[in-house]
């Protein structure tokens, strides 16, 4: 269950492999947290994500594996990490696969992106929520970007597919309101992770421990939407207000 | 026969301190009898009762699971010459005393608030200021009817005591109560007899309530756990002014106590029960009850008190229910909610008082005035929160940092000292300390492999505390 702070005891990460998850897991686990089910794609990265789980104290932790290319299989494996938890008090949605400019002029890398950063994320939503309605409570965290909210040339692919999964959880928070079931989205700035490995830093970037202490802080505070770092709320507020020909010319 | 009760509905449900709603379906019956029924026939993997919602936490209310709505079962029996009456278990204790004053009886044991139900009452084993002297609700329940999953069972003391105590205090786990026969008070008078001091430290008024407290049949503390404006003191101890209390001790009024002229109107065939007279807007922003507005809360409060005053006549709810005036005052808290934390502690652990308050006021966590008390001897019930010693209450709002993790610590300074944490109160303990707080939790647990052997009788609280 949740308690007054919004601290779960179990948690269902989907993409649990991501450095920003496994950030996530260990700071849930420090709190209050006992059983953690990570689904990702690389059987390697799972065991290893689940040692540190492990180590960090969950009691109970168990692995499921999908592709994020495989919409079809996307409610089989939802329904797998729910039973693996019994009932999931908080479902962290951490995947998504970046773009990169020499990725521009491939359609079936354009539709991979489009794939594990938009539809399987909506499509395992979907089923989250309607399991979560089925138990009468619960969270959902959904890892979007900074990048979602003013896109750029460097990794356009990746940012619309995001900036449609946050507006899709927009919606599916107003859908749920009244069923006991919250959705927070978290936006960071880049984080230097295995994703972004090899390219140069950015402006309002973050670390995975600023997120897992943001997305903490945001479980207590129930906020729809977690800014890291909060001043990128304001920056990209007026990010939004520049003319193209302007944005272009801004180096990051 | 035909079905009396309200349609079941969805709905969402929190606690009186708002935080964590979950969404069950809610059920209220208009006779006892049905719950029997539907405990035998439920198809849903959960049920709870819930009386008025006043628990702080999450004991009253079931995810995805059936809630049982006690609050129709209003009835209540005629009061015999012992001052026995039976009562229906979602009875008020505001409706009782309204029915019951005029005729010469008032409550037992009475906690901070009218508007809670017998069963409730029952299901926490709730106590009031008197509780050094008098024991909690349940030392007055002669008799009670507990519907469970395997039958109806009428229970007593010396009648399969086991379900008895362990449905006090047992957090609705045990059983619904769905009627309970109660020893009420004699009393001739709607008044108190009040002795009022001021301490400027918390030795000195915990000193005085133990040398004291054995004179009077009521007695609480308000210790100020803010201090002045929050400010700490360099190097540790509490900052000025936290830690100052003012000490309220006293007893029902007689008829002789009172002045001829108010005499008419004291006597207890007069007797009024007041209403609210105020209620906070549905409304509220957040925000609205922090460090400066506590302090500035707590400053007044003090001062207002008198340093000495003794033998002063006061209106029963003043004394006993100064918050009942103001309907809906959780709201005053925002949209996040807050807590109660309430532990108790042995008598020799007064420090751990100590050190509660001095953490609150050092993590500059607004809290508002604490209720301290001393304790009278345990009733048996295993999951029944009062311990002899002493007891600290105090709300806190949720949303500044780090107030779960300083709770956390607190927690363990509690269990270590062998103290417990308060149930009803509680919305945020770690499942691995309820255990060492709580050790007879298996004979809990024992009378319920035997009452409820399916284990439909579930909480959002024992889930999250793995109590069953």
């Amino acid at each position: 269950m949740l308690d007054a702070f919004g601290q779960p005891q179990s948690v269902v990460v989907l993409g649990g492999t991501s450095d920003l998850a496994g950030a996530i897991v260990e700071a849930l686990v420090r709190r209050r947290c006992r059983t953690v089910v990570l689904a990702g794609r690389d059987d390697q990265r799972l065991g290893a994500a689940a040692t540190a789980a492990t180590a960090t104290g969950a009691q109970h932790v168990s692995t499921v594996r999908f592709d994020a290319l495989d919409i079809a299989g996307a409610v089989a494996t939802v329904d797998d990490a729910f039973d693996a938890a019994g009932a999931a008090d908080l479902v962290l949605l951490a995947v998504g696969v970046l773009s990169h400019e020499r990725d521009e002029l491939d359609p079936e890398r354009t539709a991979e992106v489009v794939t594990a950063t938009y539809s399987w994320p909506a499509t395992a939503l979907t089923r989250a929520a309607a399991r979560l309605r089925e138990q009468g409570y619960g969270r959902i965290v959904v890892l979007s970007s900074v990048a979602a909210m003013r896109v750029r040339r460097q990794n356009f692919v990746y940012a619309s597919a995001k900036a449609g999964l946050d507006a899709f959880s927009i919606g599916l928070s107003e859908a749920l309101r009244g069923t006991g079931v919250a959705v927070q989205i978290v936006r960071p700035g880049r984080v230097p992770t295995k994703m972004t490995e090899g390219l140069p830093s950015a402006p309002m970037s973050s670390t995975p421990g600023a997120v897992a202490d943001a997305v903490m802080a945001g479980l207590e505070s129930g906020a729809p939407v977690i800014w890291v770092p909060p001043a990128a709320r304001w920056a990209m507020g007026l990010a939004r207000l520049v003319p193209q020909a302007l944005w272009r010319r801004i180096p990051g | 026969m035909p079905d009396t009760s309200l349609a079941p509905a969805q709905r969402l449900l929190t606690g009186w301190g708002r935080a964590d709603a979950t969404r069950g379906l809610v059920w209220t019956p208009r006779r006892g009898e049905e719950i029997a029924e539907l405990l035998a026939n439920l198809e849903s993997a959960a049920v709870i009762p819930r009386g008025l919602g006043r628990s702080y936490g999450d004991a009253a209310q079931s995810a995805g699971g059936t809630i049982v709505d006690t609050t129709l079962l209003d009835h209540v029996g005629c009061v015999d010459a012992n001052g026995e009456v039976e009562v229906s278990a979602g009875t008020s204790l505001d409706t009782l005393v309204r029915r019951m004053l005029p005729q010469g009886w008032f409550l037992p044991v009475t906690p901070g608030t009218r508007q809670v139900t017998v069963g409730g009452a029952i299901a926490a084993d709730v106590h009031g200021k008197n509780h050094h002297a008098d024991g909690s609700f349940a030392r007055h329940v002669t008799a009670m009817t507990v519907a469970t999953p395997t039958g109806v069972h009428r229970v007593a003391p010396t009648r399969d005591p086991d379900l008895f105590w362990a449905t006090a205090g047992g957090m609705g786990l045990t059983g619904i109560v769905t009627s309970a026969r109660l020893r009420m008070l004699a009393v001739s008078t709607d008044r108190m007899l009040v002795d009022t001091d001021r301490f400027a430290d918390l030795d000195a008024v915990m000193t005085a309530m133990e040398e004291g407290d054995a004179r009077y049949r009521y007695s609480v503390a308000w210790v100020d756990c803010s201090g002045k404006a929050g400010r700490t003191r360099p190097g540790g101890g509490l900052g000025p002014g936290a830690g100052r209390a003012v000490l309220t001790r006293g007893d029902h009024a007689s008829l002789d106590d009172v002045p001829a002229p108010q005499l008419r109107r004291a006597a207890v065939a007069a007797a009024r029960v007041p209403r609210p007279h105020l209620r906070v807007p549905r409304h509220v922003p957040g925000g609205l009850l922090n460090r400066l507005s506590i302090a500035a809360f707590n400053e007044t409060w003090f001062r207002r008190a008198p340093t000495h005053r003794t033998q002063e006549l006061q209106s029963m709810w003043k004394f006993f229910h100064p918050l009942d005036g103001v309907a809906e005052w959780n709201r005053l808290y925002g949209p996040l909610g807050f807590l109660q934390y309430q532990f108790a502690v042995p008598p020799g652990r007064g420090d751990v008082v100590h050190t509660a308050i001095q953490t609150l006021s050092s993590h500059r966590i607004p809290a508002f005035l604490a209720v301290l008390k001393r304790f009278g001897p345990s009733s048996p019930g295993p999951l029944s929160f009062p311990m002899p010693g002493w007891t600290l209450a105090l709300d806190v709002p949720i949303g500044p940092d780090g107030v779960g993790r300083c709770l956390d610590r607190l927690d363990e300074v509690v269990a270590e000292a062998g103290g417990r944490v308060y149930l009803a109160k509680d919305s945020r303990l770690r499942p691995d300390v309820v255990p060492i707080m709580y050790p007879r939790l298996e004979e809990l647990r024992a009378v319920r492999r035997r009452v409820d052997p399916r284990g439909i009788l579930r909480s959002d609280l024992a889930r999250r505390l793995d109590l069953c």
